[in-house]
């Protein structure tokens, strides 16, 4: 299929493309005679020998576009490139790439330590498809790009990581070529290398040349590209507009999360159900009222009488319905099951929440908020609500408690019950107070894409 | 396979850069630099020269005998380094196949050529051999002189070498891409090649050989190494194996085409196994 390179053909076609790699077994002469007779490596093989990486993908990205391609660690975006780079073939389905390719998987992969930069130039140049006369050319602009005037004749073994990188990526960014792959070579780099590198894909962008970025910073893809594509275990899952991909992603990951969660809160209580029952619990434990006490020592673990038992926790989301991923600004609602077997009169109950380093981000009982229980029989709820949950983005996790006024514990639950705060900006710290920008006078702002 | 073969010629800037950083990196950081392209084969031959001049009795008259051995022994390091680098370099490039489109034949093309530069830099180490012993013999005012310079002879070496390198990247493509497959490879290769250098008339002569003669003529290498000994050590005889060497000729054609259709076979999962 050679169809003439038109400016409106698309600059890379994936058409019903599947790529199955070979596990790592024994038998190996079967798949030589397979490889050598049928050209294939895969044909004598059993299913459990192989694993599919690409399941029937078919996209298209007009040139000119700047395409992101999403999707979780393992989801086959790095193998669709290295499709599109020609670095390994299709095993069924067919890749159309229509101008000159430059690949950016990893930089410098060319490089021969021994050698000098300057010559190593040359050779990744030559390589990437550049003539000799070509690369002199832009020889100048390249070292002025990777700032490595004063290095360019030292061998390449004496490098940083950082000027390596530099050096790999201005090579193989002037090649020019129609086509740009990127594989993720933004998340090495200092601030100020990623920032050139933007530029200089702003610039191919404008220059309509197609890109096609392979990365897990939503942000880049959202405020970058044209269109994007969700890969989801080998198959496509959705493409189109970036911001509509990214946030089916994005519910699509917390889905995962929330379940991740929650079967990791079931088996935290699981482990200190099996644990040695209350009396001969040995720690003497921290009180909801000093909760910072201990901290950095403390960890997960249930302890108490009983008399007063937790016997269920659950965290609610906005719908009322049991969650383990809320939203920066989102409401929380903490529900014990409580029952206590026998009249109980001096009971308070706490609740505290811990961010992932330990700090205690707020903790609170009945006792502190000046309620008193008159008295406890039988089954009961007990509901706090958390109307905002204004914190940054993170894991945290709560305690729950029922004790006595004194603090002697019925029933302490450490650290059982994990939740995340997502959040679409970055901001840091743990407490995010509502706040708004204005600006007066002789300052002008415009809102970032 | 022949469009992959046509293509090869397109690349052609890049081997020649790759040879050169090849010979540039082999040597950067060592004092004597390029010197080692002369002192290595010259300390082999010195090594051999003793222990089978001196330390063992030889029962044939072969003199002088660090011109013979100079002629099959430069040839065959050639080869054997060839084979032995090139059976590796496709493992040892695997960053190049795995995250650069790049054509892998290269690797192997590329160790094959780069040994060839230092066989042809070790060549002058024969000349200055054969003029020492041509200039000796005279002052010497032997009746029949061993060593004598024929002109007219020299100018088959040109086949004899380009020969070898056909034969030589024929193997080494083969190698190659099975030991991307196979890393057993490499290590029977390595016993396979001290064996093969003791069935070819290196440091004994195809002539002296009797029993085993079958074995030996069935080895490509000794075609090789019987016209490098009959071009620059037997000049005074016509250059009797010729045919031969037009035989090889033609079966080297066919393991480079065998060579480069295995490789041109297992190309697609190079990437995956190295």
């Amino acid at each position: 299929m050679s169809t003439p390179v038109g400016s409106r053909a698309p600059a890379i076609e994936l058409a019903n493309v599947s790529k199955i790699y070979r596990r790592y077994g024994a038998r190996h002469f079967a798949t030589l005679k397979s490889a050598l007779m049928q050209r294939s490596i895969l044909q004598d093989l059993k299913p459990e020998e192989t694993f599919q990486a690409l399941t029937d993908v078919s996209m298209c990205v007009p040139a000119g576009c700047t395409m992101g391609l999403v999707g979780r660690n393992g989801s086959g975006k790095s193998t669709a490139l290295k499709l599109v780079a020609g670095i390994t073939k299709p095993t069924t389905g067919s890749v159309i790439v229509r101008g000159r390719i430059s690949a950016l998987i990893e930089l410098g992969a060319g490089f021969h330590p021994e050698i000098s930069g300057r010559e190593n130039v040359f050779i990744n140049g030559i390589m990437l498809g550049l003539t000799k006369r070509e690369i002199e050319r832009r020889f100048d602009e390249i070292v002025e790009f990777a700032e490595l005037k004063d290095f360019i004749d030292e061998p390449v073994k004496s490098y940083s990581s950082g000027m390596y990188m530099r050096l790999g990526f201005a090579v193989a960014t002037h090649v020019d070529p129609d086509v740009l792959l990127v594989d993720e070579v933004l998340a090495v780099g200092d601030e100020g290398f990623t920032h050139k590198c933007l530029d200089k894909f702003g610039d191919f962008k404008r220059r309509g040349k197609t890109i096609l970025l392979v990365t897990h910073s939503l942000n880049l893809v959202e405020r970058f590209c044209d269109e994007a594509v969700w890969l989801d275990a080998g198959r496509k899952r959705l493409d189109g507009d970036p911001k509509r991909v990214i946030d089916a992603y994005i519910s699509d990951v917390e889905r995962d999360e929330e379940k991740f969660l929650a079967a990791s809160d079931e088996k935290a209580q699981h482990e200190v159900v099996q644990a040695p029952p209350a009396e001969t619990a040995p720690a003497p434990p921290p009180t909801v009222d000093d909760p910072t006490s201990d901290m950095m020592k403390a960890s997960e673990g249930r302890w108490g009488s009983r008399q007063v038992e937790i016997l269920d926790v659950a965290l609610l989301d906005r719908a009322g319905q049991p969650a383990h991923v809320f939203h920066s600004g989102d409401p929380m609602i903490v529900r014990l099951a409580i029952r206590a077997e026998q009249p109980v009169d001096d009971c308070v109950f706490g609740v505290a929440l811990f961010n992932a380093e330990g700090t205690c981000v707020y903790g609170t009982n009945t006792e502190i908020d000046s309620i008193e229980t008159q008295s406890l029989t039988g089954d009961a709820q007990v509901t706090v609500s958390f109307q905002a949950l204004e914190l940054v983005e993170g894991t945290y996790k709560i305690d729950v408690a029922a004790h006595k006024r004194d603090g002697v514990p019925y029933d302490y639950h450490r650290l059982l019950h994990t939740f995340r705060i997502k959040s679409r900006t970055q901001d840091v710290g743990i407490y995010r107070p509502r706040h708004e920008w204005t600006f007066d006078g002789g300052v002008r702002v415009t809102p970032k894409l | 396979m022949w469009h992959h073969l046509a293509q090869l010629l397109k690349y052609r800037g890049l081997i020649q850069s790759l040879v050169s950083r090849e010979l540039k990196a082999r040597y950067r950081g060592s004092a004597l630099g390029i010197f080692w392209s002369f002192g290595n084969p010259l300390l082999l031959l010195l090594i051999y020269t003793l222990v089978f001049n001196y330390f063992m009795e030889r029962g044939d008259n072969l003199q002088p005998y660090t011109l013979f051995l100079c002629c099959g022994l430069l040839p065959w390091t050639w080869f054997a380094a060839s084979l032995n680098e090139a059976s590796g370099s496709l493992v040892s490039g695997g960053n190049l196949i795995k995250k650069v489109l790049f054509p892998a034949e290269v690797l192997p093309i590329v160790s094959v050529l780069a040994n060839m530069v230092h066989f042809l830099l070790a060549l002058p180490i024969l000349a200055a051999f054969l003029v020492y012993y041509a200039y000796a013999d005279q002052a010497a005012g032997l009746a029949e002189p061993r060593v004598a310079l024929h002109a007219a002879e020299l100018i088959w070496l040109p086949l004899v070498v380009l020969v070898q390198l056909v034969l030589t990247t024929g193997l080494a493509l083969a190698l190659a891409a099975l030991t991307a497959h196979y890393r057993d490879v490499r290590d029977i290769l390595a016993n396979l090649l001290t064996f093969w250098f003791f069935a070819t008339p290196i440091i004994y002569s195809w002539r002296a050989a009797s029993s085993l003669k079958l074995v030996l003529d069935l080895n490509p290498f000794t075609h090789l190494a019987v016209s490098y000994q009959e071009i620059l050590f037997h000049p005074q005889n016509a250059f009797g194996h010729l045919w031969w060497l037009l035989a090889l000729a033609g079966a080297s054609v066919l393991v480079f085409l065998g060579g480069y259709w295995l490789f041109d076979r297992l190309r697609d999962s190079f990437a995956e196994v190295v």
